[in-house]
């Protein structure tokens, strides 16, 4: 076995006084080898994404770094700046989760990969290297996407734009920040490819920071697990995955959704609850002087219905339409067509207006996506919870005791109440926007994303939850995602949508291990790590 | 870190903070010193500062220095008061508008742009004349020409604010429109908006000084304006009497810039440590 290329010994990343740590990394020690791949997956906070920067040497100023990396044979801490430049691109180069952010909006995609060749003494006076590169990197038309600015690109093109970039110089070191974090799950499944088949090829070593362990079951040679700061796990693929030794990897692994339907409880079901016809909406950009404006049909005429009890999945990529469908349905944006009936409610729920959409609003309520905005930072999580209680003009004293018995449904602590929101996790936010959207005793209850943004473990706490409250509550549930393993695990139904359609819709199971429409099975397809050393999922 | 840390490390706006807080003293101990009339003779005119009067006295044997302290009520009172009215019209104007938007936001927009095209200071003195000049229509004409760009502000921070999940919440929530503009946004907006009124405060007791000095001002109240455009006939021979009440505008003014900057950094996220790692 020949030496690493990148040896991480005892480093250490310290965060300014008053933080929650006294270290975001605490003495990892790591090192990467020629031609493998490493994932380095933990969940937020973990100081993963910290150490690929210290290695790139972009930790933010004013964080002291100490302890030895060497890259090389070289140690890098302490190298004189100008050293180091040469070193990035050249010999290491990183590609980040936003490429829209890493991308310079204003210069053309040529132009930004021939800068990275000028700056480093060699340039590219033709431009052949620049079009073999967008090439390589399997970009559609490299002529003509040379002259392209990054917001004229897909997301992820722009994420190949980005790995062309990097790869420019060839590097011996790849450093990959989440990568396709921000990509639908199809364009991650193809851009994890292209990591892949780019890796082999050039018999580069590729340092990939993830959360997700899909990820690393698609991508890793070796594991490194973090947690807090440290490393506690590392090891081949195979042994950390398949036979963790840490507790905490155990946890890790263990919370992963699977693709897994939920048991059947049609019996369980009770009557119609919801019941909605030829949905649709049509978004118009403003008209310019001189150009039309654009139309685009978020959600163009859906059918849906909803039983009491049962929960209701709309799965789909960005742009499906799935989130406007569930703000139309709580009449959060109006309809341009389409029939919605509530039980109970006479007429069209979309043709209400003012006083009379009111009384009606109480009986469907919404959990949003977002922990840290959905939640008023300058009120006490009492006060929040309360709201609609005391808006629909229940009494102080009332509501404060309906409040802990709320608290007491989502399993927070009754102290919680008097506490600011800014106090909490995410997980712990969540719970608080699902007490604020249970205090009304609503019939439905839609929830957008809810789980989206939190990590693994406390995602599977949360999902645990709103199927516990739904079956305890008998509530009909409208779940939007854009995960087909969390829709599997809370939902009885499934719908998947695409350009604003329903392309396929039915029992969870059915539509997860016998999908008739294409889509819905190239959805399947790109969900990360499926099959790989699992063995649900794999039927 | 707290708010009060934040502050006091900006070491202008501690400065700032004292100068002002003294010469809110000259204000509040005017009637105790100077138990007279400022309007009153009190011995022979145009004395150098010196024995007798420790800042001069003008052409008519007035105490100077009774006249800064007695002005500094007015100026701050207007400096204040007015602001507050600018800063509820504006408020309300750019809250309603931010948080409706379409064709309320419209027609807001378009009434305040109204005024903002109109130069301010010769719309102020139109004002003030039309009003006959005194304290009220000094802080109307005041407020009237300062509201525009809280409106604005106020707008833009609405419009950001309004489609963030807690917002949409509280409407599903049956909570009145009322209620989310004034408890649920405004709260989240004010930041910028104290900023932005702790510097218009600077502002007004600059417009009113103007004011006074084309003899606009309140003729009952001696202000620093008016002592400075009383003072131009004789500038060559006795010059203690515009420079005091000038200096007392300049000092006033950078001071309460200087609390507006320190607030600005105290208050501002941006600027603030970021907690995430």
């Amino acid at each position: 076995m020949t030496a690493p290329l990148l040896e991480i010994a005892g480093l250490r990343v310290a965060l300014p006084a008053g933080s929650d740590r006294a270290h975001a990394v605490d003495g990892i020690a790591l090192d990467v080898r020629a031609n493998e791949v490493l994932c380095v997956v933990g969940e937020s906070g973990s100081g993963k994404s910290l150490t690929a920067h210290a290695v790139m040497g972009l930790v933010p100023k004013g964080l002291a770094v100490a302890g030895s990396i060497r890259f090389e044979g070289r140690e890098l801490l302490g190298m004189a700046e100008a050293e180091r430049r040469r070193l990035r691109g050249s010999r290491m180069a990183m590609i980040f989760q936003e490429p829209m952010a890493a991308l310079n909006p204003v210069m053309r995609i040529g132009d930004q990969i021939a800068e990275v060749f000028r700056f480093h003494g060699r340039p590219d006076r033709d431009g052949s290297r620049t079009l073999a590169l967008l090439d390589a990197v399997g970009l559609p038309d490299p002529a003509l996407i040379r002259h392209a600015r990054p917001f004229q690109l897909s997301g992820g093109q722009r994420q190949r734009a980005m790995i062309a970039m990097a790869l420019a110089l060839d590097p011996v070191l790849l450093i990959a920040d989440e990568p396709t974090t921000a990509l639908d799950v199809t364009t991650q499944a193809q851009i994890l490819d292209l990591l892949r088949a780019i890796q082999a090829a050039r018999s580069m070593a590729v340092m990939l920071i993830t959360h997700d362990i899909g990820v690393v079951r698609e991508m890793a040679h070796r594991v490194a697990v973090m947690q807090e700061g440290r490393v506690v796990e590392t090891g081949p693929a195979a042994d950390v995955l398949g036979r963790p030794q840490h507790a905490y990897t155990q946890r890790l692994l263990a919370a992963v959704p699977k693709l897994q339907p939920r048991p059947d409880r049609s019996a369980e079901l009770g009557a119609t609850v919801l019941e909605g016809r030829g949905l649709a909406k049509t978004y118009a950009g403003r008209a310019g002087l001189f150009r039309p404006g654009r139309r685009v049909a978020a959600v163009a005429g859906v059918d849906l219905s909803l039983r009491r009890g049962e929960a209701l999945g709309i799965v789909g990529e960005s742009g499906s339409g799935k989130s406007t469908l569930a703000r139309m349905v709580v009449r959060l944006v109006d309809a341009d067509a389409g029939t919605l009936t509530l039980a109970g409610v006479d007429g069209n729920l979309l043709a209400l207006r003012g006083r009379r959409l009111g009384p009606v609003r109480r009986r469907v309520q919404m959990v949003f996506q977002d922990p840290w905005g959905s939640l008023n930072p300058r009120r006490r999580v009492h006060e929040i919870v309360a709201q609609g209680l005391l808006a629909h003009g229940m009494d102080r004293r009332q509501a404060r005791a309906r409040v802990d018995e709320l608290l007491a449904l989502v399993a927070l602590d009754p102290s919680s109440a008097e506490r600011f929101p800014n106090e909490f996790s995410g997980g712990q936010r969540q719970r608080i926007g699902l007490a604020r959207a249970l205090a009304l005793e609503p019939e439905l209850l839609v929830a957008d994303e809810p789980v989206s943004a939190l990590d693994v473990s406390v995602q599977a706490q949360v999902l645990d939850l709103i199927a516990d409250i739904q079956r305890k509550l008998q509530l009909a549930v409208l779940f939007i995602t854009h995960d087909l393993r969390v829709a599997s695990q809370v939902c009885d139904r499934i719908a998947v949508m695409r350009r604003g359609e329903v392309v396929e819709a039915g029992p969870s199971a059915e539509v997860l291990f016998r999908p008739r429409h294409e889509y819905t099975r190239l959805l399947l397809a790109s969900v990360p790590g499926r099959g790989v050393g699992e063995e649900t999922g794999s039927a | 870190m707290s708010f009060w840390q934040s502050f006091l490390r900006n070491r202008g706006a501690v400065a700032g903070l004292a100068v002002l807080a003294a010469v809110l003293l000259l204000a509040l101990s005017a009637p105790f010193l100077f138990s007279f009339d400022p309007w009153d003779t009190r011995g022979a005119p145009l004395q150098p500062p010196g024995e007798g009067f420790a800042l001069g006295s003008d052409m008519l044997g007035r105490d100077v220095l009774a006249g800064i302290f007695h002005g500094a009520r007015v100026s701050l009172f207007i400096g204040v008061v007015s602001t507050v009215f600018a800063v509820v019209i504006g408020v309300v104007v750019g809250a309603v508008a931010g948080y409706f938007g379409g064709l309320v936001d419209d027609v807001a927009m378009r009434f305040t742009e109204f005024f903002q095209t109109i130069p301010s200071f010769v719309l102020a003195v139109l004002l003030v004349a039309i009003l006959t000049p005194g304290l009220a229509s000094i802080v109307i004409a005041i407020s009237v020409v300062t509201w525009p760009p809280v409106a604005r502000l106020a707008r833009s921070e609405f419009l950001a604010l309004r489609h963030r999940a807690f917002v949409e919440a509280a409407v599903l929530s049956g909570v009145s429109h009322i209620r989310i503009i004034f408890g649920e946004v405004l709260p989240n907006a004010l930041t910028p908006i104290v900023i932005m009124a702790s510097l218009m405060v600077a502002t007004a007791i600059l417009t009113e000084s103007a004011l006074s000095f084309l003899g606009l001002g309140d003729p009952n109240r001696i202000s620093w304006g008016y002592m400075i455009g009383a003072a131009r006939a004789v500038f060559r021979h006795a010059w203690w009497l515009s420079v005091f009440p000038g200096l007392a505008i300049f000092v006033t003014v950078l001071a309460i810039n200087l609390v507006g900057e320190g607030l600005n950094d105290a208050l501002n996220p941006h600027m603030r440590r970021r907690t995430d790692p």
